[in-house]
């Protein structure tokens, strides 16, 4: 039987340089998607192939790899991913957010601020920011070409005639540098403001629609809004439960049947960092009212 | 008081252990063998080799075992070993026509030279669930006869002949057929990426898809000019010897459709093609192929795109199950952070909708 063996970091080292290719490409483009040759992966489709491809080409063994789903590092799929890589690479691993070189992330952005030399590499599923308002990628790549992108604004404006508000909260799209209409990937809006002007490099994977793209650091990306319908910010407006924290983004926990809940945040190594210099919460639910934050 | 969730890494390993055990299923059971499965599963084994693009049947025995059965996490399986594997090149073009046939109809001709092989088949079996196949069943030893000589020639060659039937475009070794494993693919693609893409996709996509074509989505006339299954000889031109060398055999079905004829003022009306090919004896794969190939090649033979199956973007984004199957049951990993922010959103329109419909009186007092 052909028993495999696999090179660091899993990926063999010709499918390492295109990524890479696409990478630099990405990078030189910010927000542009660029096409690659996505490979099969030992995960699934949908489950972080294009993050796991991106930090298999840019990994060296002196990195230090965090991979956090959801803002946390215990959930099953960050857990499998970071074990995948400290398998197949051997790197050290860590869940704070400062001593990682490299992050690995779905949904969200940590709450730490990311300094310069981090990369900051996003699961992306759907990374077509047009793909719900135009189905055909031939179609769009036109849009993107021609920076066409009346239709975002009237999905947007639709929303305000119909709700009174942007119905957009996560996956909000946003403008980078000027040029590219972005799809941040899934995070709640919340985390939108932090890609700007971010010290980080932010590397975007989407394995099964094989799309790479890049927000170098310090770039401008905004996101989209009408002068007199501005974004906004949306958190529970509550302190964290474990830690007190006002500015976190909470995860909501139902803690019985009887609507009793509580809030805690999304990002565990924000709040346990918190915890540990002292900072406590209430550790109970108790009902708050909600409030945007500008 | 409470404690976040924790021990994703214990549940983890244990719920892995726990799958070890179920694949295993009553340990008073004696264990499946991959030589069953590749000999008595076989055509589950085709089918996870042709969609799994990799020709080795040990391996697909093995993914099937390891998948608990499950097809499209075999092909899953097959596909990421795969995709580690060093490229040596690409093999000469097989020659179908000089097959050894194993089975070999037409529905177009009565008589073709080299005959109708009927072959092992389910074709005019009663489908009738068998008793005696449940435990030591011995079947009779198959009817033989001397081989024959005469060759067998591809029905379509022999239209072909009379210019009754477009041409298949020849190998040109100046451009070589893409791969979209190697190559990220864009729209429009050609029919040779889209023949790969076809052999890849899920038999059961393409199934619905030709179906759809025979029930006047995007109608084109097929006939099944002919379908053979059997054995090709695979060799590798290797430039340090400078010639082909064989590396062996493998088991391929084709398909060859003949469909509604096209001709203008310049052109002859001539019959068109579709075409299908497969690892293994994978008939449905390799007929729905075929219709679905034809039906793609709409634009190219200027015919209206109206349905599905004519729409290369919509089959080709949504024909590979591995892609599929990841993506839809990605729904099951936490998204709570985004349901979290809809959660908010919602509640805030609700809480907006109530403040505007509690004050009825006050509204029109207002107007």
């Amino acid at each position: 039987m052909n028993a495999p063996a696999y090179n660091f970091a899993y990926l063999d080292e010709q499918t390492k340089r295109m990524i890479r290719r696409a990478i630099l490409k990405a990078i030189a483009i910010p927000g542009y998607q660029v096409p690659f040759a996505s490979r099969e992966m030992p995960m699934p489709y949908g489950w972080g192939t294009g993050g796991v491809q991106v930090t298999a080409a840019i990994l060296g063994p002196q990195d230090v790899l965090k991979v956090i789903d959801q803002g946390s590092d215990d959930t099953t799929n960050a857990i499998s991913i970071r074990k995948f890589f400290g398998k197949t690479a051997g790197v050290a691993t860590t869940t704070a957010t400062s001593d990682a070189t490299v992050i690995q992330t779905r949904h969200r952005i940590p709450e730490a601020p990311l300094h310069a030399g981090q990369v900051l590499v996003y699961q992306v599923p759907i990374p077509e920011p047009l793909r719900f308002l135009e189905p055909r990628e031939t179609e769009t790549r036109r849009m993107h070409a021609l920076g066409e992108y009346g239709l975002m604004h009237v999905k947007l404006y639709e929303d305000i005639a119909r709700f009174g508000h942007i119905a957009t909260s996560y996956a909000y799209p946003v403008k980078v540098n000027a040029r590219y209409v972005m799809d941040p990937s899934p995070t709640p809006k919340f985390d939108n403001p932090k890609m700007d002007n971010c010290p980080a490099l932010q590397l975007f994977g989407a394995g099964r629609e094989k799309r790479i793209y890049a927000i170098p650091p310090h770039t401008h990306v905004v996101s989209l809004d009408f002068e007199d319908h501005p974004f906004t910010r949306y958190r529970f407006d509550a302190p964290c439960a474990l830690c007190g924290a006002g500015d976190s983004y909470l995860d909501e926990i139902v803690t019985d049947d009887k609507g009793g809940r509580m809030f805690v945040c999304s990002d565990t190594d924000y709040c346990e960092s918190r915890q540990l210099i002292g900072h406590r919460g209430s550790e109970s639910a108790a009902p708050h009212e909600e409030r945007t934050h500008g | 008081m409470y404690v976040a969730v924790k021990g994703g890494e214990r549940a983890i390993e244990n719920a892995h252990r726990l799958l070890a055990h179920e694949r295993r299923g009553d340990r008073d059971v004696p264990e499946l063998s991959l030589a069953q499965i590749a000999e008595q599963l076989s055509l589950g084994v085709d089918r996870v080799m042709t969609e799994g693009s990799l020709y080795d049947r040990e391996l697909a025995a093995l993914a099937i075992k390891q998948a608990r059965g499950d097809l499209i996490e075999a092909i899953f399986l097959v596909r990421a070993f795969r995709a580690t594997l060093p490229r040596f090149g690409a093999t000469e073009p097989v020659n179908t026509g000089e097959m050894q046939v194993r089975r070999r109809i037409s529905s177009t001709f009565k008589d073709i030279p080299g005959g109708q092989i009927l072959g092992p088949t389910f074709d005019y079996t009663h489908r009738l669930l068998d008793p005696q196949l449940a435990d030591g069943f011995v079947p009779e030893q198959p009817a033989t006869s001397e081989a024959a000589q005469a060759a067998t020639p591809r029905v379509t060659d022999i239209l072909g002949r009379d210019g009754l039937i477009e041409s298949s475009p020849a190998a040109d070794a100046d451009t070589p057929v893409g791969d979209l494993t190697r190559e990220p693919l864009s729209f429009p693609a050609d029919r040779d990426l889209r023949l790969q893409n076809l052999a890849r996709a899920d038999e059961g996509f393409l199934l619905a898809l030709g179906y759809s074509s025979q029930r006047g989505y995007g109608r084109n006339h097929p006939f099944a000019g002919e379908i053979r299954f059997g054995e090709v000889e695979v060799e590798f031109f290797a430039e340090d010897v400078s010639f082909a060398v064989p590396l062996g055999s493998i088991a391929l079905t084709e398909c060859q459709m003949v469909n509604q004829f096209k001709g203008s003022a310049t052109e002859a009306p001539c019959f068109t093609r579709g075409y299908g090919l497969a690892f293994g004896q994978s008939e449905r794969k390799t007929m729905s192929m075929a219709l679905v190939d034809r039906s793609l090649r709409a634009r190219e033979l200027g015919e209206e795109v109206i349905a599905p199956a004519q729409d290369e973007e919509f089959v080709m984004s949504h024909s590979d199950n591995v892609q599929a199957t990841g993506f839809v049951e990605h729904l099951k990993l936490p998204h709570y952070v985004d349901f979290q922010s809809e959660l908010g959103l919602l509640r805030k329109l609700r809480k907006e909708f109530a403040e505007a419909n509690e004050a009825p009186d006050m509204q029109e007092a207002a107007e």
